[in-house]
Parts: structure tokens; sequence; C-alpha cells
């Protein structure tokens, strides 16, 4: 099956592990991700704040580069999804909006039919178009013995989701399948910060802080994570976390793709390991195999 | 038109709340359950809670409702949305509020305008988010001694190659360029 994929910013450098991982994981699972030709930044929440008709254009624009014989688009990062399902629902629901819109592409000499594209997250595409029994039957490594927090976070979620927005469940089940453990807490839709940890940051380590023990304090040894936003906060900052409230934390920040990738039996250098701050080496070798991260072939 | 409230002396606030915000005028409907106020994360740092400030809306309290914090501390978690029982679009309601105060050069209580100017500004010039251009100029400018603490971050966000000195820039920007000054002239109301 072929999709367009948007990668997003924080993918190019800061979540390249989350762009590496998906690649290798849809390859094996036989899905075809064709990069949007020359895509430009959704603008996050920030353009949203200043001028919405811009920031819906923006965003529009990366529509309707979509090639016309793709009709589903994927996004890794809970801030592009959400920003460009957003868009497709203004436009599909406020029509006159989506004639601005389109009076803007039309000046880069694009045209963007509201709803064409079935915009989806990758949480939402693997569970859905590979499902259970393909999984289960591709698991080469199972997960037996590391115990995983399932992180959500807020946009893949809310507002419009597929799953449960009040307790979601698919990451779990995928974790499930995969033969982990999976750890329920009550912070799994809890919010990071976001960029609160550039502009008031002891608001944001607050924020951090209750997430990382609700999921340590469960049994976690690793959080894993479908956003960018949430694993740089709680990855980069949690050091500082760890300092300001005196507490001891070291628990490593995955992205869920990583591990799944390792389940499936992908070779882990190529999954990105070792650009998280936290190293997953400890946690992994101790629970999958001592030799992991460094023996496989790429 | 949507009738306010019978005891809303001035609601001009209220109905420029709405023209600015795609389906604003649920609104109208806050029962004052204060669901959005109980779920925001960041509910205890704003000088006002979604709740209030509904409230402060329906009253036709301009100045109170743009000079406050409320809107900035919104990092757009969707909880308050999702939750509204009355189906109001909190979120977009925040949004709406961050344009006018910012019009309005209501928006000094926090540097997220800062973050947020700076960050599209990158955005029209390269077509991509440049998080070391973000991080050096809004802390130059707006924390300078914070850069201090960042500094050590960032090294190793460098040295793990997740960070470039150097944007990334998208082939046609003229045409972004072009569909963004479009989008301006067309106005910023959606």
């Amino acid at each position: 099956m072929k999709y367009a994929y948007y990668p997003g910013c924080s993918l190019e450098y800061n979540a390249l592990a989350y762009d590496v991982s998906v690649r290798k994981v849809a390859d094996l699972l036989g899905f075809t991700l064709e990069e949007i030709d020359d895509w430009n930044c959704c603008g996050a929440t920030e353009y949203f704040s200043q001028d919405e008709l811009t920031a819906a254009s923006v965003i529009a624009r990366n529509l309707a580069l979509v090639e016309p014989d793709v009709d589903q688009l994927v996004a890794p990062c809970a801030a592009c999804y959400c920003n460009l399902i957003k868009v497709d629902r203004l436009m599909t629901n406020h029509p006159a909006t989506g004639e601005k819109i389109n009076e803007a592409l039309a000046a880069g000499n694009l045209h963007y039919q509201p709803g064409r594209v079935r915009i989806r997250h990758i949480l939402d595409m693997i569970y859905e178009d590979v499902g259970e029994a393909a999984i289960r039957q591709k698991v080469v490594r199972p997960l037996t013995g590391l115990k995983v927090a399932p992180y959500y976070g807020c946009q893949v979620v809310r507002p419009i989701t597929a799953d449960n927005t009040e307790y979601p469940t698919r990451m779990d089940e995928l974790f499930t399948w995969l033969g982990a453990e999976v750890i329920d807490y009550p912070a799994k839709t809890h919010c990071c910060g976001g960029h609160m940890t550039q502009i008031s940051e002891l608001q944001a380590f607050e924020l951090i802080r209750r997430l990382l023990h609700s999921a340590v304090s469960r049994g976690a040894n690793v959080i894993l994570c479908a956003c960018p936003m949430c694993q740089l906060n709680l990855d980069a900052y949690q050091g500082r976390v760890a300092t300001h409230f005196k507490t001891n934390l070291r628990v490593p920040i995955l992205y869920f793709t990583q591990v799944l990738g390792l389940a499936l039996g992908i070779d882990a250098p190529s999954l990105g390991f070792g650009k998280e701050i936290v190293s997953a080496e400890p946690v992994l070798e101790a629970t999958l195999g001592t030799t992991l991260l460094q023996s496989a072939p790429s | 038109m949507i009738n306010p409230p019978a005891t809303v002396r001035d609601a001009s606030f209220l109905h420029e709340v709405i023209s600015e915000t795609p389906g604003g005028e649920r609104i109208v409907h806050c029962m004052q359950c204060g669901s959005c106020a109980g779920s925001c994360p960041n509910g205890p740092d704003m000088d006002h809670t979604p709740r209030v400030l509904f409230a402060l809306i329906a009253a036709g309290q301009r100045k109170k409702v743009l000079s406050s914090n409320t809107m900035w501390c919104c990092v757009s978690c969707y909880a308050c949305t999702s939750r509204c029982p009355q189906n109001i679009p909190v979120t977009d309601i925040m949004y709406a509020l961050k344009r006018i105060s910012l019009r309005e050069g209501m928006a000094n209580t926090t540097d997220a305008p800062a973050l947020a100017q700076t960050f599209t500004g990158l955005l029209d010039r390269y077509g991509r988010s440049f998080e070391f251009g973000l991080a050096s100029r809004y802390y130059l400018f707006n924390k300078p001694l914070s850069m201090l603490r960042m500094g050590p971050l960032g090294l190793r966000m460098f040295t793990r190659g997740r960070m470039s000195l150097r944007p990334s820039k998208i082939r046609q920007l003229d045409q972004l360029q072009a569909i963004i000054e479009k989008a301006r002239q067309l106005g910023g109301t959606a």
C-alpha cells in the first residue's frame, strides 16, 4: 500500500531516530512511504497564534503537494498530524474558509480539494492496516521482560482520534502483541508541557516530573513516545527535572517505532538507538540481550 | 447573529471572539461547569482559568481578558476541547485570543509571543523550522542568562546529530512565500 509521507521538521534532526525507525518498520511491514516532495513546516502551534489564514494555507500547501495517485497521508509527528487533519476539517466544515485557503494556494499554482487525502497517524496506520494477527506473526524478538509505558501525549489522541480519546489503548495493545509487559498509568495522555520548556521551564518541569513518576512508580523501565516534542521534553530535560526536584530519575524515552522495530528483528543500530540523552542501552541489554545494540550487522 | 445572554450589556467583545474563531459561536453555550479549567495542565499558572475567562468574555471585559496571560499559558493539549460538554472549541478560542491580543499590542505578560514570532519568522524565510536558529535567537533576545544553562543540552543534542547548525530550506521558497503573502492580503481571519 502506498502512502504520502510527511516527516515534519523535527524528524530531520531532533527526532531522527523516529524517522529512521518509521521508515525501517514501514518497509518491513510492506508499506510504501512516498515522501511529499518539497514539503514545508506545519507551523506547529506557533502560526495559529498569530494569523489563522496564513497558518492554514501554509499547512494546506503540503496537502496540495500530495501526488494525485495517492489518497492517504501518514505523519509520525503528533503536531503535524493534528495540524494537517485540523486544516482538512476546517476546509471541509467551513467552505468559505476553504475557498480563501485555495485562493492563497492559487498564488503558488496549487489547489487542494478538502477531504481528498485521508490523514493518519503512524500508530493508527500500523494498528489498523497491519493488525494483531500479522504483527504477532512477524515478531522474531519478543520483548519479554521489557516493561513499557506507552505515552500518547496530547495531539495524537486529541482533538481527533480513531482511538479512545480519554483512555487510548492502541499502543498498549500493540506492545502486548510484541510480548512486552505494558504498564497502565494514569498520566498516559497528560501534557508534557509542550513549548513551555522554552517559555516558562519550571511550569513544564512539574508536568514532566508528574509524568515520569506516574510511569516509573508503576514499574516502567522504558517510556514509549509517538511525538517528537514529548520525547524531547521527557528525555532532554529529564536530568534537569531530576536535579530541580532532588529526585532520582533515569528512564529512557524511546519512539515506539524503535522498540517495535527491535521486536520485528530489525538490526538495532539502524533504528536510531544511541540518539537519546538518557541511554536505553542498559535497560535493553538487561532485558533483551547483552550485545543487542552492537552486534547486529547493518 | 447569535443572541448573547440577556444579562450581557456589551456583547461586542463576545462577537469579536466568535467572528475570530471557526465554530466559535458555541461559546454562548458555556454553562460555567469548569471542565476546561479542571482539565488544563497549566491552569494553576493562569491569571484566569478558561472558565473564568469565558465569563469575562460574556461580561465584555475586553481589556482584562486580552492583557491576561491565560491564552499564552495554553500549549494546545486540547484536553478542554475534547472534554467540553457543550462542544466549545476552547483551544481554538485561545488561539483567537492570542491573535487579538497580539494585534492590539496587549501580549506583554510572557515570552510566548516572542517564541511564536521567532518560529514563524524562520518558517517564512526557509520553509522549514530551524531549531538552532530558533533557540539561539529566542534565548539571546529574551532570556540571555538561560543560554548558559541551555548550552550543555544544546551540545549533547549536537553531538548526537539531533541538531543542525545550518537551516534546511525548501526548494520552492518563492511558491511558499507567494502563498503566505496572498493569505496575509486576504486577512488574518479564516
